[in-house]
């Protein structure tokens, strides 16, 4: 690890006058310190947002439940509130990583930082989730934009994530062997705007699998998911997997999806 | 003195709790990063990010100038100071005769890297972070050279790793009766053929490797740290082959070492370099691998490629096996690592069967990837793999039961002379199938079947009858093979005036409980308690001498060592208690602790005894020296054969490839045991070890750039818990002939036994041939749903 200076800002508005020049946020540190450890990233000063209690909350408003971006993936795992608006991103939040990293890490470091694995973005589109940042609202739809890319412009600071309830829903991974990352994960969800299907692990960002969403409006059955064959375009092939299992498995992990929301 | 009142029980059998775990687990062990020497300094390494290229310049200008740098070292400088190469301990001759090759395997590079992570500079400096700024500082101007990385085709490629070896092949070796095997299958009704792969994996211990090495000018000696498994044969290598510094003037500290499973057994480059420089910076330097370090240079294991044949005549009775197998050296000849595809290997291929006629040729050969060398079985988990494949394939081709081929060929008659050079003393190979098959129900197994038929998913049972040769080793023998050193053991018993008992063994434990396990042999020897008995190890200052441990080998060889070093102490305590009891030292029995006149009730107990021996007031001072203090080195007559049955049931998952092993029963025949659960323990790492090479482990190298890809927990997959079922373990006792103790050993059993179980289960429930380890969800999938 590089030598860097550390600030710890009590406030939005703090941190945003805190990062100028070569700096980064902190948002738990669960993928930036580890590339600062082997060297990979250095930034002159991190901001660490962990002091701002004002990000930490979670609430229930309206037809949605609002979790604050530095709410820690155990947090909204154990969270009364979640787990009852919305049980399936609550489990979601309790399958990232272990607990170490689950202690640490938070919602808005894992969106800012858009890893093509990791669950969170399957959450956000397969809930039509809202990004708030200090600057406006994004719709997760138009937040994932590419390999660890997102619609964020430089210092824009994303303050919260609101997901609506009453969704029929539920997030299976299918896990990397080593990493434990998804290889491929499906978040199904059948709501209000019909039925989504948002695939993580397999394209370089996460994206919804259309063909599925269309078999499962006319039938929301596992049976209607499996039996859809995506297409081997733009999907990630790697030493462990290729396109072809990968594109398999979507299916697979669909089915086994809408098994479980429809379980619940 | 010893409270003799109430005779313990006999410690051997007891499984008594570890007594090192309570340091282990209240953070109190002692390994080698926790030392810390006045005036430290930290060794960094630079090296090769290229698998292949030769170093046109080093310019160090800017990195000498770096704060915090003490000095900085390359491979000039050594060759400067004359250091050579490190050496092979194992010799090995080609079928033609002439002696493997042995290209030059230097400290720091020499003009050329040939592995991706080569060390080419050591930088010492006041911190590891300043170490490593200035590495970066250090401007190498490499030429890129094409890299050999594909193992099949490394014999005979126009590249050459090493400029001496053309064609990249190291020896071409053969073993066993060619023309009678050749002949055998000329005759044969069957014959079952297979091509496999062991795959290349990467050790992993859990605390990485690491050294710290000091200089006094006081009395001109070294003190060397290191994270090792022998430190003995450390300070032998590096002193009389490498640094040429007399073996009295350096010692070589093992402490606590957390996991080797092989990869500590050998003289790595890094500990060399350290021990020269300390001298010329006059100042201790630590180095401890990070774990990228370890990925990219611990030596690896295994790495083979096979193609095994078996001929049977019409009643499935085995009559010749015929292997040719490709093995993979990597970029230098690590310590023992010739020995491993051969000695180590061909020489296990008769398993627990009756095949009259063996042959087997291995070609090793050169890469550029990390050194390979011996791992957790180091040749015994190759042989097995091809031996127990090949069986259950013959079933499969013969339509025969797989246990019924196997009963019907095993060797039943001992001691047995197999036709690859071992004498088997004993064992009884039936009595383990037998009841690896009952506890495993086997006659149940077709209900299981159908009922997993029934829900979509697929089922397979799959065996393995494990045999391996550990206690290495008879040195004469060993040597007669090409063994560049013995491989006895030294152990010293030392009793204290007071009657506790210090014992010096030249074993090496890394996890294996050798504290608890040897305490309780001489505490039943001596019939005290085991809390009077400590065990000291890993340290050339204080223990007498060592080969450390290895094989399998500890207690059957370094146990050994003690128990005569004990039997010297009982006789020298007899002659004393015959002094005090006034009787002849003939007369004197010595049971329980205590030392009797037999026919009598005049006795003395051990205490009274070992005071006597170091207060000699009233002792034969003209017949007798005082003190209680023997030493013994103990050279075994013949290798030990532990063997076991292994069965392995899956129930496979063809939507995805996942695989849930639905049972795994493993029964083994160590031969007598001291710590039952101690010997349990053994058994579960080794099968978790075993079945993680066959599901998920498997080193990846870029065959193009030879980088490595699974350089990472990120990609190199390795066991969980959840991965690994409730094991059910027993065992069967055949005690071994030709120790006093009757053990065999226990260590790579299971690591040994559980890759061809499991791959058999696989590909029983898959209906096919093969599966290649290991045996990922996606290769699971396609064979399930023949997808090419």
């Amino acid at each position: 690890m590089y030598a860097f200076d550390y600030q710890r800002p009590g406030s939005v508005n703090d941190a945003k006058a805190a990062l100028s020049g070569d700096a980064r946020y902190l948002a738990g540190g669960q993928s930036l310190i580890q590339a600062m450890k082997l060297r990979l990233s250095s930034s002159e000063r991190l901001v660490d947002l962990g002091g701002i209690a004002d990000l930490k909350t979670i609430k229930v408003d309206g037809g949605n439940v609002v979790i604050g971006a530095m709410c820690t993936h155990a947090q909204v795992a154990m969270s009364a509130d979640v787990q009852r608006a919305c049980p399936a991103l609550a489990e979601l939040a309790g399958g990232i990583g272990d607990p170490m990293v689950r202690n640490m890490g938070t919602i808005g470091g894992s969106i800012a930082n858009a890893d093509p694995a990791a669950d969170y973005p399957a959450g956000l589109v397969g809930l039509n989730a809202t990004v708030h940042t200090n600057q406006r609202t994004i719709p997760a739809d138009a937040f994932f934009t590419g390999l660890y890319e997102t619609a964020l412009k430089p210092g824009e600071l994303i303050t919260a994530v609101s997901f609506p309830m009453g969704a029929k829903a539920a997030y299976v991974k299918y896990k990397q062997p080593a990493s434990r990352f998804a290889l491929v994960g499906v978040f199904v969800s059948q709501g209000n705007g019909g039925v989504r299907v948002a695939v993580t692990g397999a394209k370089s960002s996460v994206f919804r699998a259309t063909e599925i969403e269309a078999a499962l409006t006319k039938s929301f059955t596992p049976e209607a998911a499996k039996a859809v064959k995506l297409p081997t375009t733009d999907i990630n092939a790697d030493m462990h997997a290729s396109a072809e299992y990968r594109a398999a498995m979507v299916s697979v992990m669909a089915s086994r999806a809408v098994a479980a929301a429809l379980a619940r | 003195m010893t409270d003799m009142s109430t005779p313990p029980v006999s410690a051997i059998g007891q499984s008594l709790r570890r007594r090192e775990d309570q340091r282990f687990l209240t953070g109190a062990g002692q390994y080698t990063d926790d030392v810390v020497m006045n005036r430290q300094t930290y060794g960094v390494f630079l090296r090769s990010p290229h698998a292949h290229a030769r170093i046109k310049s080093i310019n160090l200008d800017k990195a000498k100038a770096a704060p915090g740098v003490v000095d900085i070292f390359t491979g000039a400088d050594l060759a400067e100071a004359k250091v050579g190469g490190l050496p092979c301990g194992w010799l090995i001759h080609s079928k033609d005769g002439t002696p493997m090759k042995e290209p030059a395997h230097p400290v720091l590079a020499q003009g050329k890297v040939r592995h991706v992570g080569d060390q080419v500079a050591l930088v010492v400096a006041e911190s590891v972070t300043q170490g490593k700024d200035a590495a970066e500082l250090i401007e190498v101007d490499y030429e890129e050279l094409p890299a050999v990385i594909d193992l099949k085709a490394a014999a005979g490629g126009a590249t050459a790793v090493h400029d001496d070896v053309a064609g990249n092949v190291c020896y071409d070796w053969g073993h066993g009766n060619k023309d009678a095997v050749d002949a055998a299958f000329k005759s044969a009704a069957k014959v079952t053929t297979l091509d496999i792969v062991n795959n290349r994996l990467i050790p992993n211990a859990m605390e990485p490797r690491a050294a710290n090495a000091s200089y006094t000018r006081h009395d001109d000696s070294y003190t060397l740290y290191v994270a090792n498994q022998n430190p003995h044969v450390e300070r032998l290598l590096m002193c009389a082959f490498v640094l040429g510094l007399p073996e009295s003037k350096v010692r070589v500290i093992a402490p606590d070492v957390g996991g080797g499973f092989g990869s500590k057994i050998f003289l790595y480059p890094e500990e060399v370099a350290l021990v020269w420089a300390t001298k010329r910076v006059g100042r201790p330097i630590k180095w401890t691998a990070e774990r990228s370090e370890s990925f990219l240079t611990d030596a690896h294991g295994r790495d083979h490629v096979t193609k095994a044949e078996l001929a049977l005549d019409a009643k499935g009775t085995f009559l010749a096996m015929r292997v040719s197998t490709i093995a993979n050296m990597g970029a230098y000849l690590s310590t023992f690592a010739s020995s491993v595809p051969t000695i180590l290997y061909a020489t296990l291929l008769a398993g627990q069967y009756k095949t009259p006629a063996i042959y087997a040729e291995v070609k090793a050969v050169f890469t550029n990837t990390a050194p390979v060398d011996a791992y957790r079985g180091a040749g015994r988990p190759e042989a097995t793999y091809v031996v127990e494949r090949l069986v259950e394939q013959a079933a499969r081709d013969m339509k025969m039961d797989p246990a019924a081929i196997r009963r019907q060929n095993f060797i039943t008659e001992f001691p047995y002379a197999t036709p690859v050079g071992l004498t088997y003393d004993t064992g009884n190979y039936a009595a383990h199938l037998d009841k690896a098959m009952q506890m495993a129900d086997v006659a149940g197994y077709p209900a299981r079947k159908a009922a997993s038929a029934a829900k979509g998913k697929k089922r397979g049972l799959g065996y393995s009858c494990y045999i391996e040769a550990c206690g290495l080793a008879p040195s004469n023998i060993a040597g007669a093979l090409g063994a560049r050193a013995g491989l006895f053991e030294a152990g010293e018993v030392r009793v204290n005036p007071t009657g506790t008992v210090t014992v010096f063994t030249g074993s090496h434990s890394h996890g294996q409980g050798h504290e608890t396990t040897f305490a309780q042999v001489v505490a039943a020897k001596l019939g005290i308690p085991v809390e009077n008995v400590e065990i000291v190890h890993g340290d050339t200052g204080r223990v007498p001498f060592g080969m450390g441990t290895y094989g399998s080998r500890s207690l059957s060889v370094g146990g050994t060592a003690i128990v005569k070093a004990v039997d010297k102490v009982i006789a020298k305590g007899k002659k004393i208690a015959a002094h005090l009891l006034e009787a002849a030292d003939t007369d004197i029995e010595f049971e329980n602790g205590v030392f009797k006149v037999a026919g009598t009730d005049k006795s003395v107990p051990f205490g009274s005894v070992s005071l006597t021996a170091y207060v000699p007031h009233n002792y034969p001072l003209d017949k007798l020296e005082p003190g209680l203090n023997e030493n013994a080195f103990y050279d075994p007559t013949n290798f030990t054969y532990p063997a076991g049955t292994y069965i392995c049931e899956v129930e496979v998952d063809p939507e995805t490839g996942k695989v849930v092993i639905e049972q795994f029963v493993a029964v083994d025949d160590f031969g007598n045991i001291v710590n039952p659960m101690i010997v349990e323990g053994q058994v579960q790492g080794g099968i978790a070890q075993g079945l993680g090479q066959a599901m998920m482990e498997g080193c990846s190298y870029d065959p193009e750039s030879g980088q490595l890809l699974t350089g990472s927990y990120m990609d190199y997959a390795m066991p969980r818990a959840s991965d690994i079922p409730n094991l059910k373990i027993s065992n069967v006792v055949t005690p071994c002939t030709h120790n006093p103790l009757g053990v065999k050993g226990c260590g790579e059993a299971g690591a040994i036994g559980s890759p061809p179980a499991y791959i058999n289960a696989l590909t029983d429930a898959l209906g096919v041939k093969d599966i290649a380890m290991p045996a990922t969800v996606e290769r699971v999938w396609r064979a399930a749903n023949n997808v090419a």
